[in-house]
């Protein structure tokens, strides 16, 4: 049961929140030469890190924001939330 | 009405209030404090269950959670429940229990049998015996393993009693009342800092109980805590599983002991404690020592014949032997002397120790360096064999207990669950917790730190360092027990007497020390996957007492040491949990909330009969006398299709979009264009998820210059608001669009069919309705019945419609005065079951043609997107697999037969002959049509729309249906979309 800082409303717990997913992933502009390939990556291919990694928390019971969480997968720590477009730094390890 | 084996004096049970219980249909008395186990010693009852796979006969093995053997049925009827372990239960007057796993009766149980056949069934046997014919399996195989290993039976009656879920918070919480808990928790609550102490035992004080002389600390510590408000002890609580980020699950049992749950009470409350800090000061549970016959009626752990003799007053043996490797379990012989019975001999392992020494010198006979190779008896202990380790003679000892120890274990399960390591200490032979990784800390023997006055030495520390960690330093002052333990010599470790014979390293699951090193020789060698092929370690006990004797025969088998071979992974449950209190108060009308509209109460009084969908409630059609199956359901849509009809349509999901940048926010949110879209305006429009699959559908319109009302389908209400959320937020920050739900706050009215115009005309003010100034797709606001509402000329049915919204309270006044005025017309409430057969007669997609495998393009809505800008969906709509020809696309189906005779499914398949088994696509919306007097419906077919006119089959194997049909447009009535305008 991880306690997730909102940014907005404070330190919440996990259930007022809806996983989405990666949150290192920026949406391609659909004008581009390559904007296929671009837009299969974008919605298909995913890792699987072990570890630190950034990602999308709905604070669905909350304010509604997307929250930026930086969450280790193998520990479940959290080293920093932020707003969407937050620059959060990641540990090395 | 004796009790044989209780003594006249002693122990923590009150022999002025004696309790009557069954065991197997036989009453017997026991006493207040008594578990069901110890009451059943007290008896004289040493055969309690039969094993899982060989049916031996089984005694009680221990005095706590830790029990393999004695697992009962407990109560009858729909209070029964199976597997409860008898050493935990609290006795009271009226319990009823009964043995489990055999058949005819405990004493003489057929499937006895399976232990002389055990050869051809040794570990993984029903991997291997049972495999062929494949078809055995689910009718002969599985029902006879089922019948002959099963444990108990659970009740076949709903749960009567009721179960509650509570959050607390504590800056420490202390999980066992021993006294390295009890320490902990005085030394937390003393600083001032929020403390909670769970005891999975009905009484506080762990080890303290088996000595008298620690009363007077327990009580004055016990008092003490008693009287800090910051502090809250919950005994009967048994924390099962340790959880990210410092939340612990546990369950308090508040009316077990109770014959039943008092009015109004619960039965359990399962507690989510989150907690600053925590120290788990969950004691030691000692282990077996695998040798022949170690579970047989009659073994016993050291520490369990000590426990029974001291704190329940119950002699569990007359002649007893102890089989030792340790010196603590010497404690249990001077327990059984002073309770009577003879001692004959004490065997350890060990040519020397000082416990040995001191035993002699209190007159017991002490035979060091030897070893148990078997017992006799098989209901009951008779003797037991004892082999000397050095020169191998051979003797045999006449005995009815035989209390063995191979040491003690903390209970690390779960200080492991935090995934800290566990570190092997040689000099105790076993593992301890290594270092934390979430704030907890172990204490006393939890982490090996044995003895009472040691153990509240080491619980202070760590229960200091806990309040200090969570921001609580006041310093505290309080006596610890004194210290009496008396030097000890170190334990020697010994996990198998190999000899001739069973010999058990699972009671529970009778896994053998062969069957370890079966495993090893096929291949399952680590010993997660050894645990899989032999089941060590499993069910109700989790191998607790025998656990690590497992894994130290497989290290001895791999030929490698114990600590690189290890234990399974510990995870919750602790111990066993009854399933009710899961769910707690979610069950029955509790499992999920329901939702319903504004005129609900209306449409229950006009016996409206409901369906659910999501949480709403919905009404499917109104019932009148004489009416079956789909006699409403087509009064309903004629009576639409003639004259008129409303219905509550409140349940649309409605998003009100705001902001000078709202029309493009929609304009990259749908495939089509909703800028250009004038105000007063209605528009339908269809959104694509980023994969190019088609979301969501409704219509949307355009209030005013920056002003929005999007509705939703009932089903994607909230993943469509969440869906912009991410969008607005993320993906294009820059926008000024702000947009909330306000489904909750519009009831909304569908008002359907020819005369919808002229009963709208009856009682709409302020609006001109006529064709020209209010067109089809026009929005505008009015008033109804003094009541303010909103007019979209949409339609669903495809008939001339409107769709009147007005805030949620007016909606039962509106609903009544469109009813009203629409008298003279003969217009009817409708349902969705008639909506439905209409929407399938216009072809309009809905749910089961939106299934996220179904592009715009495969529903003919292609030509709404717009050619030039972004949207969501638009790249990947144009990958070549879903734009590839042989794709199926929507088209309509009807019965070529003009009747009702032979319906159609969904479900069911398009072929071209009757007996093909090529299916050119599927049934997505079936109906009876009221228009066209037949079955209809809606298909997603391969090449669909090259094949409008040709006659089809559609199949249904299922149901060995098989029904001519044509292809057709979809839109099966007026598809030149006339009636919408008039």
């Amino acid at each position: 049961m991880h306690l997730i800082t909102c940014p907005w409303c404070g330190t919440r717990d996990q259930a007022e929140f809806t996983y989405r997913g990666d949150a290192t992933l920026t949406r391609p502009d659909p004008a581009s030469a390559n904007a296929p390939e671009a837009f299969f990556e974008f919605s298909y291919q995913r890792t699987n890190p072990m570890g630190w990694h950034s990602e999308w928390w709905h604070h669905t019971g909350g304010c509604r924001q997307w929250v930026k969480v930086v969450r280790n997968t193998l520990t479940h720590e959290i080293a920093a939330t932020g707003a969407a477009h937050d620059v959060l730094k990641v540990p090395a390890r | 009405m004796t009790q044989p084996y209780r003594l006249a004096q002693g122990g923590r049970i009150d022999r002025n209030q004696t309790l009557s219980f069954q065991f197997d249909g036989r009453t017997y008395q026991g006493h207040r404090g008594d578990t069901l186990a110890s009451a059943l010693l007290a008896n004289g009852v040493r055969l309690v269950g039969r094993s899982f796979k060989y049916h031996r006969p089984r005694g009680i093995f221990t005095a706590g959670p830790e029990e393999p053997n004695a697992l009962v049925e407990l109560r009858t009827g729909a209070r029964r429940e199976p597997n409860s372990r008898a050493t935990v239960v609290e006795l009271f007057d009226g319990l009823e229990t009964a043995s489990q796993n055999r058949w005819p009766s405990l004493a003489f149980d057929l499937s006895a049998i399976n232990g002389l056949f055990s050869r051809f069934l040794p570990a993984g046997f029903y991997y291997k015996t049972f495999m062929w014919p494949p078809a055995f399996w689910e009718k002969v195989y599985e029902p006879m393993i089922r019948r002959m290993a099963g444990l108990g039976h659970a009740a076949r009656e709903p749960d009567p009693d009721a179960y509650e879920h509570t959050h607390a918070h504590c800056d420490v919480l202390v999980v066992g009342s021993g006294a390295a808990g009890l320490a902990a928790a005085r030394a937390a609550g003393d600083t001032g800092a929020r403390v909670m102490l769970l005891e999975q035992d009905f009484e506080i004080g762990g080890g303290l109980l088996l000595d008298p002389r620690h009363d007077g600390w327990r009580n004055e510590t016990i008092a003490a805590l008693a009287a800090m408000p910051e502090v809250r002890i919950l005994p009967r609580t048994t924390a099962f599983g340790y959880y990210d980020h410092n939340v612990l699950g546990a369950i308090e049992r508040v009316s077990d002991h109770l014959p039943v749950p008092p009015a109004h009470g619960v039965r359990q409350r399962y507690w989510v404690v989150r907690a600053r800090q925590v120290v788990l000061a969950t004691g030691a549970i000692e282990r077996l020592i695998a040798f022949p016959g170690n579970d047989r009626p009659g073994v016993m752990l050291a520490t369990a014949a000590e426990t029974y003799v001291r704190r329940y007053g119950v002699v569990p043996g007359r002649n007893a032997v102890l089989f030792t490797n340790n010196d603590a379990a010497y404690a249990t012989v001077y327990a059984l002397r002073d309770a009577g019975s003879a001692v004959p001999a004490i065997i350890d392992v060990r040519a020397t120790s000082l416990a040995a020494d001191a035993a002699r010198g209190a007159g017991f006979t002490v035979w060091t360096g030897a070893e148990v190779i078997g017992v006799t008896g098989t209901h009951a202990l008779r003797g037991v064999q004892v082999r000397w380790r050095q020169d191998g003679r051979i003797t045999s000892v006449p005995a009815d207990l035989l209390c063995v120890s191979g040491g003690l274990n903390p209970s690390v399960n779960l200080a492991s669950m935090t995934r800290a390591p566990l570190t092997w200490s040689a000099d105790l032979a076993t593992f301890v917790p290594g270092t934390p990784i979430q704030a907890e800390r172990s204490a006393g023997a939890a982490r090996g730190v044995y003895g009472i006055a040691k153990a509240a030495r080491d619980g202070t520390t760590a229960g200091t360092a806990a309040a200090q960690a969570s921001g609580h330093s006041r310093s505290a002052e309080f006596t610890l027990p004194d210290d009496d333990a008396a030097a000890i010599s170190p334990i020697q470790a010994v996990w198998e007497v190999k000899a001739k014979g069973k010999s058990f390293v699972d009671l529970q699951n009778d896994t053998t020390a062969d069957d370890m090193r079966l495993a090893h020789r096929e291949g399952y060698s680590h010993v997660e996957h050894a645990k899989r092929y032999t089941t060590h370690g499993m069910a109700t006990d989790q191998g607790k007492t025998g656990g690590l004797v497992g894994s130290a025969v497989l290290a001895q088998a791999r030929g490698e040491p114990i600590e690189t071979v290890g234990v399974p992974t510990f995870r919750p449950y602790v111990t066993p949990v009854a399933i009710g209190v899961l769910a707690g108060r979610e069950v029955g009308q509790h499992y999920k909330s329901k939702r319903r509209t504004a005129m609900h109460d209306w449409h229950e009084r006009a016996g409206a009969v409901f369906l659910e969908t999501g949480l709403w409630l919905r009404p499917l059609y109104y019932t009148k006398t004489n009416e079956t199956g789909w006699d409403p359901i087509l009064r309903e849509a004629r009576a639409v299709r003639r004259s008129g009809g409303i219905c509550d349509v409140s349940t649309l999901g409605k998003i009100d979009v705001q902001g000078r940048d709202a029309a493009t926010f929609l304009d990259r949110l749908y495939i089509n264009t909703f800028s250009t879209l004038p105000v007063g305006r209605a528009r339908y429009g269809v959104m694509l998820r980023e994969d190019g699959m088609v979301f969501d559908d409704g219509t949307t319109s355009r209030l005013g210059e920056h002003h929005f009302l999007m509705t939703t389908t009932t089903a994607n209400a909230a993943a469509v608001l969440e869906h912009m959320e991410y969008h607005a937020q993320v993906t294009w920050p820059g926008l000024d669009v702000q947009f909330c739900s306000v489904s909750d706050q519009w009831a909304q009215i569908a008002v359907a069919g020819p005369n919808a115009r002229k009963t709208l005309v009856t009682c709409v003010e302020g609006l001109d309705l006529g064709n020209e100034a209010f067109p089809f797709m026009a929005v505008a606001d009015a008033r109804i019945a003094g009541c303010p509402v909103r007019v979209f000329r949409v339609s669903y049915s495809g008939e001339l419609a409107y769709e009147v919204a007005t805030p949620a309270g007016y909606g039962e006044r509106v609903w009544s005065a469109l009813l009203e005025a629409g008298k003279a017309f003969d217009i009817i409430p409708y349902g969705l079951e008639a909506m439905g057969v209409m929407r399938v007669e216009k072809g309009h997609v809905a749910g089961p043609e939106l299934t996220g495998q179904t592009t715009a393009r495969d529903l003919g809505l292609e030509r709404l997107m717009k050619k030039k800008g972004d949207f969501i969906g638009r790249v990947n709509a144009t990958r070549p697999g879903l734009l590839a020809a042989d794709r199926a696309t929507l088209v309509g189906i009807q019965a070529v037969d003009a009747s009702f005779e032979r319906r159609l499914r969904g479900g069911a398949h398009i072929v071209t002959r009757r007996e093909s088994k090529q299916s050119l696509g599927w049934v997505a919306s079936v109906t009876r049509s009221v228009d066209l007097e037949r079955w209809i419906g809606l298909a997603l077919v391969r090449g669909g729309p090259e094949r409008i006119g040709q006659r089809m089959f559609a199949t249904s194997p299922l149901h060995n249906e098989v029904v001519e049909v044509e292809i057709t447009s979809p839109h099966h009535v007026d598809p030149e979309n006339r009636r919408v305008r008039t």
